[in-house]
């Protein structure tokens, strides 16, 4: 447990001097250059942006499907059928993430192409759904990681949840059951109201999850020079994929430092994500 | 708008588990009348059956028939949604719902049902309310939680919940085994009171409650361990409790059993 | 549900059972098909994942050399050669990080179910032990990069790989040993202490081995889950085509840094590479799965 403190300390320590050396607006410059150590421009925002929106994009896919999966194995799945299936999902949990993005370049990417070139020229006016800053055909896109992610996320979010909404007190579904309910107001009277801060910090932790994400992120996502334009087919990094892509050539500790300094920001934010999720968690307890 | 049940030849299954064996018997409207015996007698199993919360169970079959005036409430074109809304139910242990406040508690039936319009809900809560005697103690505090009431007003919140989409017939499982002796008999002099617009069928383990509350009384009984439960007979509570046709009734009534 | 029957007397009465309104069933069934939907939904990219993996991947694997050798001395658009090499690294330093990791969770739980209680301490490690749940990988990686190799100035190397997957895979191993050791039921522990044992032999005589099988299904687990991990390796240690079995000197490969740097080959025998290291990664991840299941089937303590 001194260990947070310690990742934290540490990486703030590393990334001082960089940061000294940081030549432009740390948070909110859009440029991204350190291979002249001696005249270092580099700030967060553009990874700030598309890690969040990519993230965010991600949970708004999953949420929905990761609660019709966990009410799905809790309440409607036939009892014998109910273990299987969640096993399933788990399985999802344990592809490696390198091999997600893999099949999100190389199969899923050239699916969604087509996809993503209707929207774009149905609801390209709508700045989310404009054409982006790097070639749709590659499928790089935010909209392909996106949902990459949100696959990746989905069981995490449906593990806690199922758990959460298992424990709903039997008494209660029986006492809508005997009102006349039917399935769905039965969950809709019981099983949401109990579980609903179960999911809502489930989802979080996925959120966490999904801001972290490297290595998919890294595989899938093109490089582009441009900045974000705020559209779901624009290419760019987020902090993990930003810092996967320049580990290789971690040589000079002035350089490495401006991304550990980004690892920083990363690590703030997943914290404060996870650890607003665990508070929810933990006042629900009390309030059982 | 009391109903009479008829139950005709009701075996109740739990997977290969045969619970209850060849039950028949039939309770007039606006009739108490209790199921007594052991416990594992099936009483529980046979009174869920009759608003089809036994099929709720994984793996629960039912055989035979159990008609609601006439109506089988098991024919394939009768979904149990409509026949728990027509049959309510007061369980063993008040499960008032812990999200919502008193009021809407007791009108969670009639929402679920459609119903919208304010002042009709408001009406309908304090009717039921005053039903279940639990108006005057809260009728100060109906936006508060229902979880936060005593266990034997919660009981009689749950009985208004009941009562509140005016089912035809009430059934009650052990609904005082949870409850102290002064809630006890709160609970018993209301069903006394709603007996003259309900059919009420409950399970008790309390031979004196029986006795007090209802005008009939079925005792059930198991012949061995394993085996299925019987219904050993059925009669006026007067004459099981003074004067019954079975020995095992005599025995277990006389406590010289279970 | 209304009655059809001509009776007189009953077309006085209403129905006998109140009918339920169209829009709730519509509802109830729109729910149940959404719900289905949503389960089915999930399926579909595991199943297509797999399709994809084992397509591309399967021909490859099928050569003998493809276990056997490493890739080198071949170049970039030259077939053949196998990833031993990066197959050597993965498990090392896979295994180096749960040798490491498993003593240290296993304190760390026992100390929260046994001795802490609802100390503050305790309060606190669980706390952390959730959120060190949630560092992303990268962060991991980069913890250890600046301290291991920035500020102890060793160079990169699969031990210092270890060292971040021991960072990820200590709170797993706390959170399931954890729930296995609550699960162990207090009269175990009271039966024991009864005989005049003292606490710490009761723990390591019987609150461990009634818990044994649960706790390392959740290492074998784990460890399935840290030998996928690409950031650290990407992080932390070089690729090497050859065979490095210096785990602490050297740049090292393993199945995933095999994967990244082959990226960077546009030819067909760069595609086979990646391809093949993805089901042989899946079957590595597989066959640890499965040896989860085994152990707790085979540990499990006997009810019979």
């Amino acid at each position: 447990m001194v260990l947070i403190g310690a990742i934290g300390l540490f990486l703030l320590v590393q990334a001082i001097p960089s940061l000294a050396l940081d030549n432009a607006n740390f948070l909110f410059s859009r440029e991204w250059s350190t291979g002249d150590v001696t005249n270092m421009r580099y700030g967060i925002l553009d990874l700030f942006l598309v890690t969040v929106v990519s993230a965010a994009f991600a949970l708004l896919i999953a949420m929905p499907v990761a609660l019709g999966i966990a009410l799905f194995l809790t309440q409607y799945a036939p009892r014998r059928l109910a273990r299987p299936f969640a096993y399933v999902i788990d399985l999802l949990a344990a592809v490696p993430s390198i091999i997600f993005g893999l099949w999100g370049l190389f199969v899923l990417g050239p699916v969604l192409t087509p996809l993503g070139e209707w929207l774009i020229s149905s609801l390209g006016f709508i700045p989310l759904f404009a054409k982006g800053n790097v070639s749709i055909a590659l499928g790089g896109t935010i909209f392909t990681a996106g949902i990459v992610l949100a696959v990746m996320i989905l069981p995490i979010i449906t593990a806690v949840s199922r758990e959460v909404f298992d424990r709903t007190p039997g008494p209660h579904i029986e006492g809508a059951i005997a009102l006349g309910a039917t399935k769905w107001e039965v969950v809709r009277t019981t099983v949401l109201p109990f579980g609903k801060a179960g999911y809502v910090s489930a989802s979080m932790l996925g959120l966490g999850r999904a801001l972290g994400e490297t290595i998919a992120l890294t595989i899938i996502l093109s490089a582009t020079g441009s900045s974000f334009g705020w559209s779901l087919f624009d290419g760019g990094a987020t902090f993990a994929s930003k810092i996967a892509l320049a580990a290789p050539e971690f040589n000079d500790p002035k350089s490495a430092g401006a991304y550990i300094a980004a690892g920083l920001v990363l690590f703030v934010l997943t914290f404060v994500v996870n650890a607003a999720a665990r508070t929810i968690v933990a006042g629900h307890k009390e309030y059982e | 708008m009391a109903k009479r049940i008829d139950v005709k030849d009701l075996n109740l299954f739990y997977g290969k588990f045969h619970a209850v064996q060849q039950v028949s018997l039939s309770v007039p409207p606006r009739n108490v009348t209790a199921f007594i015996g052991p416990s594992g007698c099936g009483k529980s199993t046979v009174l869920r059956s009759l608003n089809r919360m036994h099929e709720v169970a994984p793996g629960a079959r039912v055989e035979g028939t159990v008609q609601l005036d006439g109506e089988d409430i098991y024919a394939s074109t009768v979904d149990p949604v409509q026949v728990r809304r027509t049959i309510g139910m007061v369980f063993q242990r008040p499960n008032p719902f812990p999200t919502m406040s008193i009021r809407d508690n007791v009108v969670a039936g009639l929402k679920l049902a459609g119903v919208k319009n304010k002042k009709q809900l408001d009406e309908v809560a304090e009717r039921s309310l005053r039903g279940a005697n639990l108006w005057n103690e809260v009728k100060d505090r109906m936006d508060r939680p229902g979880g936060g009431l005593s266990g034997g007003q919660q009981q009689r919140l749950c009985i208004a919940r009941a009562i509140a989409v005016q089912p035809d017939v009430l059934l009650m499982d052990e609904p005082c085994s949870a409850l102290d002796p002064i809630s006890t008999l709160a609970i018993e002099d209301l069903i006394t009171e709603l007996k003259k617009e309900y059919t009420i069928v409950i399970v008790t383990h309390n031979m004196q409650q029986a006795a007090r509350v209802s005008d009939q009384t079925a005792f059930f009984n198991l012949l061995g361990v394993g085996q299925p439960g019987q219904l050993i007979e059925v009669d006026d509570t007067e004459k099981i409790f003074s004067n019954p046709t079975q020995k095992a009734t005599e025995d277990y009534i006389s406590g010289r059993f279970g | 549900m209304s009655t059809d029957t001509t009776d007189l007397t009953r077309l006085a009465t209403p129905p006998t059972f109140q009918s339920v309104s169209g829009a709730r069933k519509a509802k109830n069934l729109t729910a149940t098909v959404l719900v289905s939907l949503a389960f089915a939904i999930a399926v579909i990219p595991l199943v297509w994942v797999l399709y994809t993996v084992l397509q591309r991947g399967f021909p490859v694997i099928l050569n003998a050399d493809w276990w056997q050798k490493s890739l080198s001395g071949l170049l970039s658009r030259q077939t053949g050669g196998g990833v031993y090499h990066a197959i050597y690294g993965t498990l090392v330093q896979g295994l180096v990080c749960g040798v490491i990791s498993v003593p240290i969770g296993l304190f760390v739980a026992v100390y929260l179910v046994e001795y802490g209680g609802r100390s503050r301490l305790s309060k606190a490690t669980t706390f952390m032990v959730d959120i060190l749940t949630g560092v992303p990988s990268i962060v991991a990686a980069l913890f250890v990069y600046s301290l291991w190799i920035t500020t102890f100035g060793f160079g990169r190397s699969g031990f210092a790989v270890s060292l971040a997957l021991v960072l990820l895979m200590v709170p797993v191993i706390v959170r399931t040993t954890e729930e296995m050791l609550k699960i162990v039921p207090d009269e175990l522990r009271e039966a024991s202490y009864a005989l005049g044992i003292p606490k710490w032999k009761t723990i390591v005589k019987i609150v461990i081995p009634t818990a044994l099988s649960g706790i390392l299904t959740g290492v074998m687990l784990a460890l399935a889950r840290v030998m996928g991990e690409t950031a650290p390796v990407l992080v932390l240690a070089a690729y090497a085509p050859y065979i490095n079995y210096n785990l602490f000197d050297g740049p090292m490969a393993s199945l995933p840094l095999l994967m990244t740097s082959e990226r960077n080959n546009p030819t067909d025998a760069g595609f086979d590479r990646i391809w093949g290291a993805a089901i042989t990664l899946v079957l590595i991840i597989t066959l640890f799965n499965l040896l989860a299941t085994v152990i707790s089937r085979w540990l499990a303590p006997k009810t019979k």
